[in-house]
């Protein structure tokens, strides 16, 4: 079957493959977000993470040939940069939200200051598993090339969610996130629990960005993210900090992120830009409909600054 | 100490210990993190003591370069405006990029139906346009968080990427310049639309506009009941609204000039430096104005000289870039290790006692009690 058979069929099956394509960072971003937010601290630093985890992930990629060893250390530069936040953070009259604007800015700045060298090198990628074998449209089985980071994730959200809701971390974790005087009152160490919170979704948004440079769109420049990482913490909120149901919004906000790519691959040019700008505006657009002047969010952490 | 010095000398060390600690922590912040930013050069193989005389040189060294700076500081101080104005409500505002892209543009539009009439109504159109613009975004996110209860920074954000969007859109479709194939863009608007220079120099009419919106907007929170109100708002909106203040109205007034700031910095940008409009307007200056802003300490005044010094460090970029093959992201991680170090330093307000001569001592309340 030759590409241009499937028409104007093919727009959902793209949407429906981008969706799966396009929402493995969202996915990774959310979670977390999700997990830092529950300790009552909001990180907007994590657009910042990703960049420096495409960066890094691809840097190593092509310094050391193998892919997973890219993920790692986005990983574990996303856990540097959210344990630098969290550390500013703990000290007395530091707002959060500010810290993470600032990280914004430094993740990217550095991002872009030591990824200049790998601009142009071609790192190996993520090896994508076939589910599409059976079918005998190009289409459909190039739809069908999963990355095993998305089955990672899918994984992870009710891994998460169970951690959270029934072991004694994820009980601590949402103690300091309900009420920092409850939590010290029992001695826990809330700046600590914070610290690890917050690192650990560093390393999830660090994974994330490193998807974007060694899967989809699969190369390192300066214009691979833009407003994704701020988008996923929009969509925790609209999630009501669920990781199961990050997933299915991550999945709504990759096939938004798709449907221009999608729309440009049967001919549609026109309007291409205002497409690209659908996640935002569908973010936006949700964060109307579902927040609320008069009542706090339902499931919002009680400590958290963003949602008073 | 006799009593009636002693009372003299803590009297003038509270009148002078305000503004100084309020000044000292700051210029430490970018002392230490220009100390930081040299280790990371040296740790690239960098002279810092190198890369520091090349950038005083390219921010303030000659004539030329102070000019470069003082135009690169028009759009800042009106974009760290956009930030400071809605700080006084306590809110925080970062689209200040996304009020300059959707100000150019509108400038740019009214601009192009304007073609034809004298520059003396075209001018004040397009900068009014702009203004509309950006105050249509910012005042926009001002809204969803008085009616909606949508975060403002987040909204703010977003209406960032959207903007540049529709900026993308308009200037490679509806308002494109045909011959403009490669690098597509608006039409140039025509020589008697553009805004002169200050006489003797390349510094364009903007830094004044720039400076007289800081002055205004310093004397509207400073002087007026309006901005008293405004900063009772930020102080402690429940209060606020408990004592009668139209809470609502002040924070949408308060946005939307604020993203009038940064509209015209926009309209400044199209009709000063660039002469249309294009993807290339997207320059950062929004996100260091983010910065100017919070290094002010929200201050309108305080404002114009951190411009000038940021204004000052982009200034340096491509020196640095042509001299010591740093990359043009230098400047952003500059501009980051200032940010994160300067909000670290929040931490040692009301600690350092370097200007008070008397310690601060409790109140023998209790004991008359």
């Amino acid at each position: 079957m030759d590409h241009a058979s499937l028409g104007w069929w093919g727009v959902p099956l793209a949407v429906l493959a981008g969706a799966i394509r396009v929402s493995t960072p969202f996915l990774f971003v959310s979670l977390g977000e999700c997990l830092t937010e529950k300790s009552g601290r909001i990180n907007l630093g994590l657009e910042g993470t990703l960049v420096m985890g495409a960066m890094s992930g691809y840097a190593t990629a092509y310094l050391t040939g193998n892919p997973w060893a890219g993920v790692l250390v986005a990983g574990l530069a996303g856990s540097l940069l959210g344990t630098l936040h969290a550390m500013i953070c703990a000290l007395e009259r530091v707002n959060d939200i500010a810290v993470g604007i600032a990280l914004m800015l430094l993740g990217t700045g550095l991002a872009f200051f030591l990824g200049k060298p790998f601009i142009q090198p071609q790192a190996p990628q993520l090896p994508a598993i076939p589910f599409g074998w059976w079918s005998s449209s190009a289409q459909v089985r190039s739809a069908l090339d999963i990355n095993p980071l998305f089955l990672v994730g899918l994984a992870l959200a009710p891994l998460l969610l169970w951690g959270l809701r029934t072991t004694r971390w994820g009980m601590v974790l949402r103690i300091v996130g309900e009420s920092a005087e409850a939590a010290r009152a029992m001695g826990y160490q809330i700046n600590r629990v914070r610290l690890l919170a917050t690192a650990a979704g560093g390393f999830f948004a660090g994974v994330g960005g490193s998807f974007l440079s060694l899967s989809y769109p699969g190369s390192w420049n300066e214009r691979l993210s833009s407003g994704q990482g701020i988008t996923a913490v929009a969509l925790v909120i609209f999630a009501r900090w669920d990781p199961v149901l990050c997933v299915w919004a991550s999945l709504l906000f990759g096939g938004a992120g798709a449907l221009g790519p999608a729309l440009q691959s049967v001919g549609v040019t026109q309007g291409y830009h205002l497409f690209n700008a659908a996640p935002y505006v569908l973010t936006l657009a949700i964060m109307i409909a579902t927040s609320s002047s008069r009542h706090r969010l339902a499931g919002a952490p009680a400590e958290l600054s963003v949602t008073r | 100490m006799r009593p009636f010095l002693h009372g003299a000398v803590t009297r003038l060390s509270a009148t002078l210990s305000a503004p100084l600690s309020a000044l000292a922590l700051p210029v430490a912040a970018v002392a230490v993190s220009l100390a930081l930013f040299g280790a990371f050069v040296a740790l690239v193989g960098v002279d810092p003591v190198e890369m520091y005389q090349l950038m005083y040189r390219g921010a303030f060294g000659t004539w030329f370069s102070w000019q470069n700076t003082l135009t690169r500081a028009a759009p800042l101080i009106l974009t760290a405006l956009c930030t400071a104005l809605p700080a006084q409500l306590g809110l925080v505002i970062i689209g200040g990029e996304g009020a300059l892209v959707l100000g150019a543009l509108a400038a740019a539009a009214a601009g192009m139906a304007l073609n034809g009439a004298p520059a003396a109504l075209v001018l004040p159109a397009m900068a009014l346009a702009g203004m509309a613009g950006g105050a249509l975004l910012i005042g926009g996110a001002g809204a969803l968080r008085q009616w909606r209860g949508v975060n403002e920074t987040i909204s703010s954000l977003l209406l960032t990427y959207i903007a540049i969007a529709v900026l993308n859109h308009m200037v490679e479709g509806p308002l494109k310049d045909p011959s403009s194939l490669n690098k597509p863009s608006t039409p140039p608007l025509a020589d008697a639309y553009m805004i002169g220079t200050l006489p003797g120099s390349s510094v364009h009419w903007g830094l004044v506009a720039g400076i007289v919106c800081a002055v205004a907007a310093w004397v509207l929170m400073r002087r007026t009941t309006f901005g008293f109100a405004a900063r009772m708002v930020g102080g402690n909106p429940r209060a606020a609204r408990m004592a009668g203040l139209p809470v609502g109205r002040l924070l949408v007034v308060t946005t939307a000039l604020a993203g009038a700031a940064a509209g015209l910095a926009g309209m400044v940008e199209v009709a000063a430096v660039h002469g249309r409009a294009s993807a290339s307007l997207v320059a950062g200056y929004g996100s260091t104005g983010i910065l100017v802003a919070f290094l002010a300490r929200q201050n309108p005044l305080a404002v114009i000289p951190v411009a000038v010094l940021f204004g000052g460090i982009g200034a340096s970029g491509g020196l640095l870039q042509r001299r010591l093959d740093l990359p043009d992201a230098s400047v952003l991680v500059l501009q980051g290790i200032i940010f994160v170090v300067l909000l670290a330093s929040e931490a040692m307000r009301g600690r350092l006692h370097l200007f008070t001569f008397a310690r601060p001592t409790a109140t023998p309340a209790t004991k008359e009690a």
